[in-house]
């Protein structure tokens, strides 16, 4: 074992604790879920991957995904910032200021700052580019209204970034400004919407004239389309999502299959087994891909095969798990590893919609990956 | 530390390619189905001379000595053209259990044999029940074994059962295939060329040989598929419009390209471990077995759904590759098998760690 992943796994053996923390959608677990981040980011294993002076260790690829097989190994708490870390600091480390790194990044990396994403529109969902959501120029900046909901984290979180229409004349996928906004500024409304599960994962954010300095426009306005897609499928974003989660639950579900299973039924016992040979598979691919970014290759369109692959795999692992349980598995609360089923369940089943639905996947690996007319 | 394909790797797999998309091997498999071996056996000389055939014959008799990985690159480029012949048998199992017989088999029917398979001299081929239970393509090949394991284990623990015998046989009964470019034969031992429990470790590890490249075969078959069905997709006019823009088409085929993507990587890794001798080599090979399987499966069924009727008939290619998929499928242990030994593995006391 290599000293990172000894490090790492004796820190997290000593400091995870050993009762789940409260959903991190209620106002008590995301104070409960911040706490943990600092106490990570005191360990210097909140943000591995990042430079030094933001906080991080300058960990390769390899190392931050060996990071990610302890931290869901040892069953650590969600991360509360995950939006600002996968999505905006890539962005910030791609096209953002130095002055804007080094004041935004530090907080990110303590959880004193959370970040929600706002991508989403009522009306653009699967097809972003039809934001309709405005940046007005102003006096020193812009002054931003309209719309934006699936607003992860929102309800709690500290800030937000997302695309907003600074040309209203432009092309559509033109003509947009990639922008950062407090969702405690004056004019901005959130309201947390119930999840499928009881939840409030995620929320609408009303912006009403809104003012955001000119410092915190990421890149050039009128060019936030190019800035946010060049980023979408960035290594350690979403598109080359860490294999850890997928690894831990199938370890799991071997171990429920040991404990709960019936050997006569060939059937369940096949699912489990497919579900081991899809965490191994996506792992030695996500290994595979590291090794080939860390050679100097890029990820583009490829990154889709693994955005379905994944997403349906997490379904299929807890579907199998909860299957196994039984009557059991409605049960809310179970004791143990078992109560871990259902909220990575209903955590699951947003795999297939979010970051791009997988039809929409389906059709870029089609169109652009296998050459198939449009 | 994960081992990828080396650039040197990646070349001889593109050069066999090339060779071999240069040469007319369909025809060669049309013809050799109707018992005319010579542009296909032409072919495999081809191959021996690219150096296919010694890859897994140790340097001591001839051979290259080389890596799993690297008899996998050349299997999958085999089965990405759909060569006809004991591939898996002759140029990946075979070598290796002579070889690791060599102590103990002393029998003038093998005195040669190695150099002469590394050569492209020889071919060979075997039958290795329950996995294997027909020797296929007997009738081409000069060499014909009967490997045995104990005969009250089931399938799943077959690969570890602690004795074995291995024969030299003699073909009976000829059996057609699903792929016409095949011949199963029943045999029977004539001569035991060695027993015991060092033969069982040989067995076992045939047994992982020969999932692992006929694992690479289907993949390959299976790579074909796609680039067939979206060729034809491509080309196909229908309501105006070519039958690929068609969004339900276009899911299929990434569907089938998502599955393939995903399989390769168990292939390799399956390689490397049984390079490595790990412990892990078992469940590794058994899992490349079943992906690969059922990505090449799932391949075959979005072609031949694409291509529609003019798929379905003899005078297009493609059902060299289906039936080829279907044949494999089943050969080298069943899926329901390799199911059953991964979670043995999973579920054993010292069940090995991630790799």
């Amino acid at each position: 074992m290599n000293e990172f992943r000894a490090e790492v796994r004796d820190w997290l053996a000593a400091h995870v604790p050993a009762q789940p923390l409260p959903t991190v959608d209620t106002a008590a677990g995301f104070a409960a879920h911040r706490g943990w981040e600092r106490e990570l980011a005191a360990a210097r294993l909140s943000v591995v991957s990042w430079p030094p002076e933001y906080g991080g260790r300058g960990a390769s690829l390899l190392d931050w995904l060996v990071f990610e097989e302890e931290y869901y190994a040892a069953a650590a708490p969600v991360r509360v910032g995950q939006n600002g870390l996968f999505l905006l600091a890539p962005t910030l480390f791609a096209h953002g200021t130095t002055e804007q790194r080094d004041r935004l990044l530090p907080p990110m990396a303590r959880a004193d700052e959370v970040w929600a994403q706002a991508w989403s529109e009522p009306g653009a969902g699967s097809d972003l580019a039809a934001i309709r959501a405005t940046a007005a120029r102003a006096d020193g900046g812009w002054l931003l209204s309209g719309t934006k909901t699936w607003s992860t984290r929102a309800a709690f979180a500290d800030r937000a970034f997302g695309l907003f229409r600074s040309d209203p004349g432009a092309e559509r996928h033109r003509g947009l400004t990639y922008l950062l906004f407090d969702l405690r500024a004056e004019g901005v409304t959130v309201r947390p919407i119930r999840q499928l599960g009881g939840g409030t994962g995620f929320a609408e954010i009303f912006l009403d004239g809104v003012f955001v300095p000119d410092a915190d426009v990421v890149g050039v306005p009128g060019e936030g389309w190019r800035i946010a897609m060049s980023t979408a499928s960035h290594e350690r974003g979403l598109s080359l999502r860490s294999p850890g989660r997928f690894t831990a639950a199938a370890a799991r579900l071997v171990e429920l299959w040991r404990r709960a299973g019936d050997p006569a039924d060939t059937a369940m016992a096949n699912r489990v087994v497919d579900a081991w040979i899809g965490a191994q598979a996506y792992r030695r691919h996500t290994f595979e891909t590291a090794a080939r970014l860390a050679d100097g290759g890029t990820l583009g369109a490829e990154s889709s095969l693994g955005k379905v692959f994944w997403s349906e795999l997490d379904v299929a692992l807890h579907e199998t798990a909860l299957d196994l349980l039984g009557p059991l598995a409605e049960v809310d609360g179970l004791p143990g590893a078992d109560g871990r089923w259902l909220d990575g369940y209903l955590f699951a089943l947003a795999g297939p919609i979010y970051a791009g639905t997988n039809e929409i996947q389906r059709t870029v690996i089609a169109e652009r990956l296998l050459g198939l007319p449009r | 530390m994960i081992v990828t394909r080396s650039p040197e790797q990646e070349q001889f797999g593109t050069s066999l390619h090339d060779m071999l998309a240069a040469a007319d091997v369909p025809g060669a498999a049309r013809r050799w189905a109707s018992g005319d071996w010579p542009d296909g056996l032409a072919l495999w000389r081809k191959l021996a001379g690219a150096g296919v055939t010694a890859l897994a014959v140790p340097e001591r008799w001839g051979g290259l000595g080389a890596s799993p990985l690297d008899t996998v690159v050349a299997c999958e480029e085999l089965g990405h053209h759909a060569l006809p012949g004991p591939i898996a048998e002759s140029v990946a199992v075979i070598p290796g259990l002579i070889a690791a017989l060599a102590d103990t088999a002393v029998s003038p029917a093998l005195s040669d044999a190695l150099p002469r398979l590394a050569a492209g001299d020889l071919i060979a081929t075997l039958a290795l029940p329950p996995w294997l239970p027909y020797a296929p393509d007997a009738d081409v090949a000069g060499l014909v074994l009967l490997a045995e394991t104990g005969t009250t284990e089931t399938h799943a623990e077959a690969g570890t059962a602690k004795d074995a015998v291995v024969w030299l046989a003699e073909p009976g009964a000829r059996h057609g295939s699903v792929d016409r470019a095949r011949s199963l034969f029943e045999v029977s031992g004539r001569e035991v060329l060695a027993r015991g429990p060092a033969v069982a470790d040989a067995v076992a590890h045939a047994l992982q040989a020969g999932a692992l490249a006929s694992a690479a075969q289907l993949l390959g078959a299976g790579r074909a598929l796609l680039a067939a069905g979206v060729r034809h997709a491509g080309q196909r006019i229908q309501f105006g419009r070519p039958v690929g823009a068609f969004q339900a088409v276009k899911h299929h085929l990434a569907d089938v390209a998502i599955g393939l993507e995903f399989a390769r990587p168990l292939l390799d890794a399956a390689a490397i471990a049984l390079a490595a001798g790990d412990r892990a080599a078992a469940r590794d090979t058994s899992a490349a077995k079943v992906a690969c399987t059922d990505a090449a499966r799932r391949a075959a069924r979005a072609a031949l759904q694409v291509h529609g009727a003019i798929g379905y008939t003899e005078e297009h290619d493609l059902h060299l590759w289906l039936m080829k998929v279907r044949a494999l499928a089943g050969t080298w242990g069943s899926q329901a098998e390799h199911r059953a030994r991964i979670m043995a593995e999973l579920t054993a006391p010292d069940a090995p760690p991630w790799s």
